[in-house]
């Protein structure tokens, strides 16, 4: 190169002797041995970098080709099912073809869907909640278009797929839940994991299209035994996504069933039965503690929230204030009203009261420098006679004479405000207040209003019906039952002996002169010769008597209606609670009770009844809650609200308002509580749910 | 000089023959694999266009000299108002477009251009009086015949043909034997003005596919992509392939462009290593009988023309194989006698033609006779 330079230097515009042909051809050689060196260099440089590329790198390249050509699929696995006691499915997978979107892998979002929505002939609120979701979704995790596609339209859709990037139609299998909304509470639903539970576990079958986990109730609960072994595919596919060839297959392991005590045709029964009214019903086998049926309405269709909750429907949901939300069964709190008082009654035979000791009742009873109102004038009353009467005044005398910390801590004992081992999201304590509990609370000392409120039911107490049913069994049984929900749990209980013999018997025949003798639910008789149920009605007051008589006027202000039962009531064989929100009095309860007992011993003549009623009301629950959703839908379809973006903020919210339900009552419990003639029958009919807004 | 026929065989220059088939062999049997197996639709037609190019070319071999230097300026000419022509066409019918359809055959007169810028600038050095070599008249003139085609092919827009123009031009002009400073000053000139024409010059697709190659992992579904897939080609098929007719990046279609630009990576999956030390040291041997040709040629036409030559094969093999190595940026070059398509194969076999052609008077040539610039 030097050379090459000097030869240069002697000036640009020099035609000097320097240059010639000589010289010309010595450059011209010299120049090319410097070129065709530099082409040499670079050859070698290739030849150098493609061996570097070829082992050294080697291994890295072969794995990254074989990412290229194999496609791993994952096959979601069948999920478990949920049976009831007998084996009948409560929830079970239906073989379907589905359509899911992967966001991130959409060309345009808009048009994609739009032309799926006309393909597949979606409603334009279906369309509008498909965009939505797809806007917001952080990209990996599918969105469901649509599920249960008939054949011709999933042929029609697949011819198209080319054209339609991010879209994945398969054959699947979808759940189903043949019972529907009566088991909404109790089963929950299913639906694709969201984005904080994919972080929380990053398994990528919870990103698989089809693939969905357990959101609510037993379906979130038992998800890990539910879930099973997804199975997988390894295919060959070209770079377009073309599939060349099945390199392997692995068939899916279908999750463990789930095997509930729940009786699955008495569920859906009671849950009907429930009819307008906002309720839930609880049975459980006193044999065993098993739970028969957990019924709470209005609910959601479980099946349809599978497919993703539409904007539509979570509105509807959302404004009916019988709030189809929320599990009744362990999230309602209700004050028990006269419901506890054959389990004080129990406490004060614990306390050593005789039975047969008696009090005057004159329309109410003195304690200490005040008179207390009964809702009645009962004359001389006995433990019997205050049961199956419902005296109040009888039970402000005893409170106050054993104290009410005694009575507290029989109602703790027998299931009042605990929560009990069962495999639930969640069940609320509610409260039995003590003297001990006002001061930790509110900071002020417990006055004997205090007591007499909490006597009859009132006051602070809140309970849920399930802890009504457990109490109900422990009474009727004189066991301690623990309740369960699995059939591959043990009954538990059963050893531990509460009451001597004489007092549970005392306490059964009170309980049954309520509905068969001389008592409060006289047209709670079972339409048997030989099966006698017992009970014991409660009324609970949620305002004070200068907002509302407690059984017409606004449907928030009225009584609750509740009553606990077991039947046969000589030898228990199942117990338990109905609870009715608003129901203007245990009148609207106890039939309820009735209809449910009749059924469990004999179906044909419960669903006789049913039927009857259900011809005035309109259909079975579910046929209802189809009619008001296209009333709705067609009346608000375009203005509602779409749903949170996240389940769990549905299920939060509806939470925080349950506790906030639950307060109502404690507002009127700052003094004595005038009470409710206990026997009345339920008002006027609850209010049309589209009205009550 | 006047025979049609050529000299006996033996007297072929099979040293460099020989491989060159080899190659094309080798190439038709990678063509036969991207083509999922098949000899249609490239292999054959990448044989047959061999062979009738092959006749070509020794035709082209057997013109005289006299022929050759009366014919250059002309066709220089005619292939310019080619690329006019493509342009004007272009324009009418909205659009760029690169070839003519001439009804026989689509013609892609930029590739034409390669071979005779070579030609026409040697001719023109050859003539020039050996004085005026360091004058303006060595810079400006060939200068504009560079410039010309390049600037219309760069409107078509096809930066790799112009590129291939400007570089078979400019080094007839280093070894013409212009001062090198000047080479230097347009170096220095050219590294200045590169950042301009980055940001104002290139479309916005070039410019991806220049970064890309600094990062190509940056964007691995965009401009990357093919870069990409052509390392994991390359580097998947280790020391010896992964087997004839077994290359999943060219079979599946992960290898963008298997058949032409990427022909290279789809071999080098099945064939290893192994395979790609073959085919550069078979480039090895073409590019260094050509280098043989040109400094055995005794006169200063020859000696520009058939370097010429040597340098426009070189620069589709290096600008090729450093693309799918991930060292240049996305540009579409074919590699010679192997990528399927014609316009590459007519100018690669021009090419070969007229270093046979050279060849063939060098062997005529009295040895060591003294270089006339005349001719």
């Amino acid at each position: 190169m030097a050379k090459l330079f000097s030869g240069k230097k002697r000036g640009v515009r020099s035609r000097g002797p320097i240059v010639n042909a000589s010289t010309l051809k010595n450059t011209f050689d010299r120049r090319s041995m410097v070129i065709g060196t530099i082409q040499g260099g670079i050859g070698v440089l290739l030849a150098v970098r493609m061996g570097y590329l070829a082992i050294a790198e080697n291994e890295k390249y072969r794995l990254e080709s074989e990412s290229n050509r194999v496609n791993l699929t994952l096959i979601p696995p069948r999920r478990g099912w949920i049976l009831d006691r007998n084996g009948a499915p409560l929830a079970s997978n239906r073989a379907d073809f589905r359509v899911d979107v992967i966001p991130e892998r959409l060309m345009d979002a808009e048009a994609t869907i739009d032309s799926l929505g006309k393909l597949l002939e979606l409603n334009e609120a279906r369309i509008a909640d498909i965009k939505q979701e797809v806007a917001q979704a952080r990209g990996f995790a599918p969105i469901e278009v649509a599920s249960g596609l008939d054949y011709q339209q999933f042929a029609a859709l697949s011819v198209r797929l080319p054209d339609m990037q991010g879209v994945v139609p398969q054959r699947g299998f979808s759940r189903f839940y043949p019972t529907a909304s009566s088991v909404g509470h109790l089963i929950g639903y299913v639906g694709p994991a969201s984005e904080e539970e994919y972080e929380l576990d990053r398994n990528p079958l919870l990103i698989t299209p089809g693939y969905k986990i357990g959101k609510d109730g037993l379906e979130k609960q038992f998800e890990q035994a539910l879930r099973g072994t997804p199975g997988a595919r390894r295919v060959e596919v070209t770079a377009s996504g073309r599939i060349i060839r099945d390199l392997e297959t692995r068939e899916d392991i279908q999750g463990n069933p789930v095997k509930l005590t729940i009786d699955g045709p008495l569920q859906d029964y009671a849950a009907r039965r429930i009819g307008l009214e906002s309720g839930s019903v609880v049975v459980m086998d006193c044999q065993t503690g098993d739970l028969l049926c957990m019924a709470s309405m209005p609910s959601f269709d479980p099946n349809s929230f599978s497919d993703g909750i539409g904007s539509v429907e979570y509105a509807m949901l959302r404004e009916d204030q019988r709030v189809p939300l929320r599990n009744k069964v362990l999230k309602g709190l209700y004050p028990p009203g006269s419901t506890v008082k054959p389990m004080h009654c129990m406490a004060f035979l614990q306390e050593g009261i005789d039975p047969e000791e008696t009090i005057v009742c004159g329309g109410g009873r003195r304690i200490g420098n005040r008179f207390f109102n009964c809702w009645s004038n009962h004359g001389v009353v006995n433990m019997g006679k205050a049961i199956y009467q419902s005296c109040d005044s009888y039970f402000y005398h005893f409170a106050q004479r054993v104290g009410f910390d005694k009575v507290a801590a029989m109602a703790k004992y027998l299931g009042l405000g605990q929560e009990f081992p069962l495999p639930v999201t969640s069940q609320f304590y509610g409260t039995v207040p003590t003297p001990e509990w006002k001061l930790n609370k509110f900071g002020s000392e417990w006055q004997p209003y205090d007591t007499v409120n909490a006597s009859i039911g009132q006051g602070y107490y809140l309970t849920s019906p399930l802890q009504l049913a457990v109490m109900s069994t422990r009474l009727a049984t004189g066991r301690h039952v623990e309740p369960r929900l699995t059939m591959n749990s043990e009954p538990r209980g059963f050893n531990q002996v509460d009451f001597p013999d004489d007092q549970v018997s005392y306490i059964r025949q009170a309980m049954s002169d309520v509905v068969n003798g001389p008592g409060t639910a006289g047209r709670g008789r079972l339409p048997f010769e030989d099966i006698k149920m017992a009970g014991k009605t409660g009324t609970a007051q949620v305002v004070s008597l200068s907002v509302s008589d407690g059984r017409s006027g606004p449907w928030k202000y009225r009584d609750h209606g509740l009553f606990t039962f077991f039947a046969p009531f000589d030898n228990p064989r199942y117990a338990g609670a109905v609870v009715i929100e608003h129901g203007g009095g245990s009148g609207a309860a106890y039939p309820i009770a009735r209809d449910v007992m009749t059924f469990m011993f004999d179906p044909q003549k419960g669903i006789e009844a049913l039927k009857a009623l259900e011809e005035q009301w309109g259909g079975t629950a579910q046929q209802r809650l189809d009619q008001r959703y296209a009333a709705y839908a067609s009346e608000r379809g375009t203005t509602v609200t779409p749903p949170p973006r996240r389940d769990e903020d549905i299920f939060d919210q509806v939470e925080a308002e349950a506790r906030l339900a639950a307060a109502q009552s404690e507002a009127i419990a700052g003094d004595a509580i005038a009470p409710r003639p206990d026997p009345a029958a339920s008002g006027s009919p609850p209010p049309v749910p589209e009205a009550a807004q | 000089m006047n025979r049609i026929i050529p000299d006996p065989i033996a007297r072929q220059p099979w040293g460099m023959l020989i491989p060159l088939f080899l190659l094309v062999g080798f190439g038709a049997a990678v063509l036969y694999s991207a083509a999922g197996g098949s000899m249609q639709p490239y292999a054959s037609s990448h044989l047959v266009r061999f062979g009738v190019f092959l006749v070509m070319a020794s035709i082209i071999a057997s013109l005289p000299r006299e022929l050759v230097r009366f014919l250059t300026y002309p066709a220089y000419i005619v292939v310019l108002i080619l690329l006019i022509a493509v342009e004007i066409i272009g324009q009418v019918g909205g659009g760029s477009q690169r070839w003519l359809d001439l009804g026989f055959m689509v013609l892609q007169p930029s590739e034409l251009m390669k071979p005779v810028i070579v030609i026409a600038l040697a001719l023109y050095f050859s003539s020039l009086p050996v004085g005026l070599i360091a004058s303006w008249r060595s810079l400006l003139v060939p200068g504009a015949m560079i410039a010309i085609p390049v600037g219309l092919v760069l409107l078509q827009p096809d930066l790799g043909t112009s590129l291939a123009i400007a570089f078979g031009g400019g080094v007839v002009m280093l070894l013409a034997g212009l001062p090198l400073r000047w080479f230097v000053g347009a170096g220095a000139l050219a590294a200045a003005a590169a950042p301009v024409v980055f940001f104002f010059g290139l479309q916005e697709y070039q410019q991806r596919r220049v970064l890309t190659m600094f990062d190509p992992e940056a964007d691995p579904l965009g401009a990357g992509y093919h870069i990409t897939q052509s390392k994991i080609a390359i580097g998947s098929g280790g020391i010896f392939g992964k087997g004839f007719n077994n290359g999943s990046q060219s079979h599946l279609q992960y290898l963008p462009e298997p058949h032409t630009d990427f022909v290279f990576a789809t071999m080098a999956e099945e064939w290893g290593l192994v395979g790609g030390i073959f085919v550069i040291a078979v480039f090895a041997i073409i590019l260094r009988w050509g280098w043989k040709v040109a400094l055995q040629s005794r006169d200063r036409f020859s000696n520009l023309l058939a370097s010429g030559m040597v340098a426009t094969i070189f620069f589709y093999i290096a600008v090729n194989l450093l693309m799918v190595m991930g060292f240049a940026p996305v540009v579409g070059i074919p590699l010679p006698f192997m990528s399927h398509g014609g316009s590459s194969m007519l100018t690669n076999m021009i090419c070969i033609g007229a270093l046979m052609m050279v060849n063939r008077w060098n062997r005529n040539a009295p040895r060591g006779g003294i270089a006339s610039s005349a001719g």
